[in-house]
């Protein structure tokens, strides 16, 4: 059964267009919260990076202040990512069509969409997406940590804080570049940003990118229970 | 006996090591100096040392810098470490000779060894917060170092420390200000036993090797000198009566170079990540200007209109 992803306040409206809840205002400040540190993080971690970058440890007001606040917005990251997965995690579970969509995913490039398999509220893109993240966050806060010579300097030896700043490295690389796959994602999938704004798209989006999803919605809101309509917890 | 070095004249001296000079800048280029200064070199006769860390009193009164009284925990180490505050120590090893069968006391003064090779300055991602000079010194600036401890990580030695108080990094600067001014470092003024000189590097090696001969033949037939090549060789360099064997002297690493892990960090992957994500933004760019956006259109709508209306007349 669909039940992993919808969720209890998910909500259709109908009208023209139709419109459809996605995200709940908990979720979408959880989300922003991740964006924001996300991105200072990238900021300040290729500051010390690259030496081409090191300007851009000008935007936190200098180099050492760059150097103690990255951990610290790594921490929060963290934790903010944590609720995330919490949120999420059901719906991106791995199912059968996602392995179709992702052998369809030429057309998917080439907005044929429709000879990919229906979906639900989460595609095999957004699923990997997801997963990337979650493992890369783990792999950056451990080696992190090692690496925060500030604090636990005398926890580790300096071979394994070697090994650690490379690993962070190349984390941060991949982890960026995961970050441009769902940036871009959501802005060439127009429609795709009022999910994270407003918290709802609209029932032609959800048609076209989530259809098996938008079902599930229809199908539990003739169910039962109206506009009010509460499901058994999950 | 190596000619001491001289008393500082009482006149005022132009310094004579400047921006100029440096032949390295950690995160940035120089232009190559016009002129090349002459090498300079420390070298420490460990068969000499007594152990009586007037070097250790010197460096602390030169640099002025206050290491706290510390706790006696029954080493002759003190402090049991480097520190911000102690940019050189001698440490102590007690060996029993395999061959002689007697107890060799070996104490080695240990600190930066100015690496021809710099594995602090190539880990370091502040820019100038590193320098070495044509003559050879590998220096900290603090005003430019952020205090992230990659110098940490880079030293093949295990030198460099972070002060917990302006959380900079310290370590021996050969005393770079005295050598600017025709002086040497305070340690080898303050040697009481010459196991401390300082010279241009062919100086001292061509006193390393009087030394060694001469060690050679009071039976220690592998003495020699340490400047390991894996570094590129150090201007910091060690007479040793058991050159075979490094380690005897508390640790000092037989052939020391800077770790791979920190080459493949600060070499492959600092220009190939940079690369993959240039590259990624860029096929992104392509792509939309290929495909164009991704649109939701009319019939999608009317699909998801019917979808629901179909249901709301259902539930009537």
């Amino acid at each position: 059964m669909a039940a992993d992803d919808v969720k209890p306040n998910e909500q259709i409206h109908p009208g023209k267009p139709v419109i459809v809840d996605r995200y709940t205002v908990g979720a979408r400040i959880n989300h922003w919260i991740t964006a924001a540190s996300l991105i200072l993080l990238a900021l300040s971690g290729l500051a010390m990076f690259h030496p081409s970058l090191f300007f851009l440890s000008g935007l936190f007001g200098g180099g050492q202040f760059t150097r103690f606040i990255h951990p610290w917005i790594g921490v929060v990251l963290f934790f903010s990512f944590l609720g995330l997965f919490l949120r999420f995690w059901k719906a991106n579970l791995w199912k059968r069509e996602d392995g179709t969509w992702l052998a369809r995913f030429r057309d998917v490039l080439a907005n044929h969409e429709d000879n990919a398999p229906e979906v639900g509220k989460y595609n095999a893109g957004q699923k990997l997406v997801f997963w990337s993240m979650s493992v890369l966050i783990v792999i950056l806060i451990s080696s992190g940590l090692v690496a925060w010579d500030q604090y636990f300097s005398q926890y580790t030896t300096i071979d394994q804080k070697r090994l650690a700043i490379l690993v962070h490295s190349i984390a941060a690389v991949a982890i960026i570049g995961v970050w441009i796959v769902h940036f871009y994602s959501a802005i060439w999938v127009r429609g795709t940003i009022p999910a994270m704004t407003r918290g709802r798209v609209t029932g032609g989006w959800a048609w076209r990118h989530h259809r098996k999803w938008l079902r599930e919605l229809v199908t539990k809101s003739s169910k039962g229970a109206g506009p009010s309509g509460s499901k058994p917890a999950e | 006996m190596f000619p001491p070095l001289p008393n500082p004249s009482t006149t005022d001296t132009a310094p004579r090591l400047s921006e100029k000079d440096l032949i390295r800048r950690s995160a940035s280029t120089v232009p190559a100096p016009k002129q090349r200064l002459t090498e300079v070199a420390k070298l420490i006769d460990v068969s000499k040392c007594i152990g009586c860390k007037a070097c250790q009193t010197a460096c602390i009164e030169w640099n002025d810098t206050h290491p706290p009284v510390g706790v006696f925990d029954g080493a002759f180490e003190n402090p049991p470490d480097l520190t911000p505050d102690m940019f050189t120590l001698m440490r102590y090893s007690e060996w029993d000779n395999p061959e002689t069968n007697e107890l060799e006391w070996l104490i080695r003064k240990d600190g930066c060894m100015h690496c021809a090779d710099p594995g602090c300055l190539k880990a370091c991602p502040a820019p100038g917060a590193i320098v070495q000079y044509s003559n050879g010194i590998v220096d900290f600036v603090h005003e430019n170092c952020i205090g992230c401890g990659y110098c940490i990580k880079g030293c093949p030695f295990n030198i460099p420390r972070i002060s917990k108080v302006d959380h900079t990094a310290y370590k021996c600067t050969l005393c770079s200000d005295r050598v600017a001014v025709g002086q040497g470092p305070a340690c080898a003024k303050a040697c009481p036993t010459q196991a401390i000189v300082f010279g241009t590097k062919d100086e001292m090696k061509g006193w390393a090797a009087k030394r060694v001969e001469d060690l050679k033949s009071r039976g220690f037939a592998n003495a020699g000198l340490y400047d390991p090549p894996g570094v590129g060789g150090t201007h910091v360099m060690y007479v040793l009566h058991h050159a075979d064997q490094p380690e005897l002297y508390s640790g000092l690493p037989k052939e020391p170079r800077i770790s791979p892990l920190v080459e493949a960090w600060k070499g492959v992957t600092k220009y190939a990540g940079l690369t993959v994500l240039g590259v990624a933004a860029g096929v992104g760019l392509l792509h939309h200007l290929i495909m164009g956006p991704n649109r939701v259109s009319e019939a999608d709508e009317e699909h998801a209109e019917e979808l629901t209306e179909g249901d709301s007349h259902g539930r009537r």
